[in-house]
């Protein structure tokens, strides 16, 4: 229900921005289809591909996600596993290591505690540790951050946690072009790369054109998108935080206010240079997102900005928008409040440009 | 009529083993593996170089013990001299490699952790010698004599002791991760390196390679829950391994017994077969692990549990005698020590001389003292190595952040890694 809702706010929100001849000639795709797109490009492409993980193969995928690829490619490329995260991360890992380039699926990310310490210290590391001898070239992917109403243990972010880590590449794809380029891209790479999808967004369309669609359609990792042009004001955001700053950008234009909204697309590398051009024209900056505010991803831009000459260039601190630092509550009214919503974000804007 | 008394011998000594440590060390000299070479029992070849082209056979002096197996690994094995003199020369080898990490830590040159395999030896041996080209082996973090067997130089291994740029993995890893062909290290995260072996199996069985990967663990990792969940994965998918538990009796200094509700450890598989092997024989472990290769090829994967015994502290820093006493280990080295029981084997069946013994020892002494030598003295790599090899494709980020800001550039030392 509020699935459906959200849903229709995203349409709403996506309506309201992309009006340029181009996107409404073109199809509509969902998230969901950009990525059991990509996969599907990818594992025809490329035998050593295959998807692993719970639910992923007969079920369809938990999320449908993987929806018929088990039919298409069979038993050896999409594998059921176990509940049994820990092992099947570590077997992935190892498969990678070997030379296949495995897609470890997460039921969602929470369940990726339970194996972060092969994520950490068997695929991010070994390629340091061997001196160049093992690449892992691995992609871990499911659900990140908050659902809706599934309460404090399936509610969480995990960009800051995956992307402290050097030798992982982290996505957070906003959108579906976002969704299906990064994913390709990650499976393309030689590296472990965590995508960090977002449930609520799996079921909403958005346009592609044919450039998309295309099997050789690639997202870089490490590039942020400018997804509305402005001068007054840079927001930047990742994931469905996007939505959230598209929709205050539109708030703020009825108030004369053109605020530049960026989609950080990839969190590491952080394309910090597509910001500092952004706020050498705006001079101003906030920061949405859904995961919490400490040693988070707004708390690396800000660092980021302390240590650059870009620093200069800002008329006014810059300001985190960022979950409340609690765990994510179960009631509605708690947890719509628990997440910054686009009043919130505008307000902050308006706060950072001195405006009431 | 010598076969019958030695099997006497052999099912009276296979029931002390089964009281774990206690009778595992007391076993007197006298009970020491035997030889049986028919025709030969008299060692009357004339010693002589080169070496003798007979074939000797030799009962395995300990039975297996089977877990859900009818069959088990062949007890009267096959043994030339041009085996005997290279396991020779690896047991020495690793005896003296590990002798060499313990000098280079006393002398203050290895930083961290240095964990010694010594009297693990025929363990390494026994198992790397049954490997074929196409299977794996992964392994925890002792591991300084499995990188050496697998293709690390002696100098690889002490210089990645030393963080030189001469060692195995350019002084990046140190004493837990070095890697050769087909091994992919040491891992110092106890328990993951047996998921990664799955993976590995996974991958043996996905590029129909008819290799196998042995994942090596120990009885104090034997505990750990991701161990359970690839038992139960492997069988699932019939994936070629061999889990294979190191039992030297101590997890750190937790024993066997204080760690583990059952001790058995070639029985934890459940549904999974298992072998009980005495790892202080050679011979044993590579019977034992060739059959393992043919069983896990064909019909899946199965648990091999080597008892063997460290003579050294867990790590440098532990002295090893809090938690079991001198006596125990002295009378391990005395009657179950590995070099010690293949050299009686060599000199009984007439397959090796004292003097080709003594040739073998001079050639390890000299390949160990040049290792040293090297990693005392080599430099450790460039401070421009520091921010290398952190990803092997596009880095993407423009700098690597150092200390002060990002200003570190991102580069590969190698032009490719195994398989990129």
């Amino acid at each position: 229900m509020l699935r459906s809702r959200l849903s229709k706010v995203a349409c709403a929100a996506q309506r309201a921005f992309s009006t340029s001849p181009k996107a409404l000639a073109a199809k509509q795709m969902t998230v969901r289809d950009g990525l059991n797109s990509a996969l599907d490009d990818e594992l025809a492409r490329d035998d050593r591909v295959f998807l692993l993980g719970e639910e992923v193969a007969q079920y369809d995928g938990a999320y449908k996600v993987s929806r018929g690829l088990w039919k298409k490619y069979g038993d050896k490329r999409i594998i059921d596993t176990p509940i049994t995260e820990m092992g099947f991360a570590g077997i992935a890992v190892g498969a990678a290591m070997a030379g296949l380039r495995p897609i470890c699926e997460f039921m969602t990310f929470n369940f990726s505690m339970q194996a972060i310490d092969h994520v950490i210290n068997s695929a991010a590391k070994t390629f340091y540790m061997s001196a160049g001898a093992v690449n892992v070239p691995i992609v871990f992917r499911g659900p990140n951050g908050a659902s809706a109403g599934v309460a404090a243990q399936h509610s969480q972010c995990f960009a800051a946690w995956y992307a402290h880590c050097p030798g992982l590449k982290v996505v957070s794809p906003y959108d579906t072009e976002d969704a299906r380029g990064l994913l390709k891209s990650a499976i393309r790479d030689p590296d472990p790369v965590v995508v960090l999808e977002n449930e609520l967004m799996y079921g909403v369309a958005f346009p592609v054109d044919e450039t998309v669609t295309d099997v050789d359609f690639l997202v870089p990792l490490g590039k942020a998108k400018i997804m509305r042009p402005g001068k007054d004001i840079t927001i930047v955001a990742h994931s469905k935080a996007v939505e959230t700053a598209l929709l205050s950008a539109a708030e703020l234009a009825k108030k004369g206010i053109e605020a530049e909204v960026i989609n950080l697309r990839s969190i590491r590398p952080l394309d910090m240079q597509t910001i500092f051009t952004s706020v050498r024209k705006t001079h101003h900056l906030i920061t949405v997102e859904n995961g919490w505010p400490q040693h988070g991803v707004g708390a690396e831009i800000c660092a980021r900005f302390m240590e650059d000459p870009a620093f200069f260039e800002l008329d006014a601190p810059v300001w985190r928008c960022c979950g409340v630092d609690v765990p994510m509550p179960y009631a509605k009214t708690l947890e719509l409040n628990a997440l910054p919503r686009e009043p919130d974000v505008t307000a902050a804007a308006l706060k950072v440009l001195g405006k009431k | 009529m010598y076969r019958n008394v030695l099997t006497v011998l052999s099912a009276q000594l296979q029931q002390q083993v089964n009281r774990a440590l206690k009778r595992f060390v007391s076993c007197t000299a006298a009970q020491l593996p035997r030889p049986l070479a028919p025709g030969h029992e008299e060692a009357s070849v004339v010693r002589q170089e080169p070496y003798v082209e007979e074939v000797r056979l030799v009962r395995i002096f300990l039975e297996f013990k089977l877990y859900k197996l009818e069959l088990g690994p062949d007890t009267l094995v096959a043994l030339t001299a041009q085996e005997a003199a290279l396991y020779m020369k690896q047991l020495l080898a690793i005896r003296r490699l590990e002798a060499a990490s313990a000098q280079l830590y006393k002398e203050r040159l290895v930083r961290g952790f240095c964990h010694l395999s010594t009297g693990q030896e025929a363990c390494a041996v026994g198992l790397c010698s049954a490997l074929r080209k196409e299977d794996n082996l992964i392994a925890g973090y002792r591991i300084h004599g499995l990188a050496y067997l697998m293709g690390a130089t002696a100098k690889g291994v002490l210089s990645e002791l030393t963080g030189k740029a001469s060692g195995c993995a350019q002084g990046k890893g140190g004493s837990m991760h070095m890697y050769a062909p087909n091994f992919y290290g040491g891992n110092g995260i106890v328990g993951a390196q047996v998921s990664l072996g799955a993976g590995i199996a996974l991958a043996n069985k996905y590029r129909d390679t008819g290799g196998v990967c042995f994942a090596l663990y120990g009885d104090g990792a034997a505990n750990q829950g991701q161990i359970f969940e690839c038992f139960n994965m492997a069988k699932l998918w019939k994936l070629p391994m061999v889990f294979v538990c190191e039992n030297n009796n101590y997890g750190m200094g937790t024993s066997a017994w204080r760690s583990s509700s059952n001790t058995d450890y070639y029985t934890r598989g459940d549904f999974l077969p298992g072998i009980w092997v005495d790892g202080q024989d050679v011979l044993a472990v590579r019977s034992a692990t060739r059959f393992a290769v043919q069983y896990a090829q064909q019909r899946g994967p199965l648990v091999m549990e080597l008892c063997t015994y460290r003579y050294a502290g867990h790590s440098m820093s532990d002295p090893g005698t809090s938690y079991r006493t001198r006596e125990e280990v002295n009378q391990v080295r005395q009657r179950q020590d590995p070099i010690n029981r293949f050299r009686k084997v060599c000199l009984d069946m007439s397959l090796l001389t004292e003097k080709q013994l003594r040739i073998i020892d001079q050639s390890v002494r000299e390949e160990m003292e040049q290792a040293i030598q090297a990693a005392r003295h080599d430099e450790e790599l460039p401070l421009s190595h520091l921010a290398n090899d952190v990803y092997s494709g596009n880095c993407a980020e423009l700098k690597l952040r150092g200390v002060h800001g990002h200003n570190l550039e991102h580069a590969r030392s190698k032009a490719t890694s195994m398989h990129n």
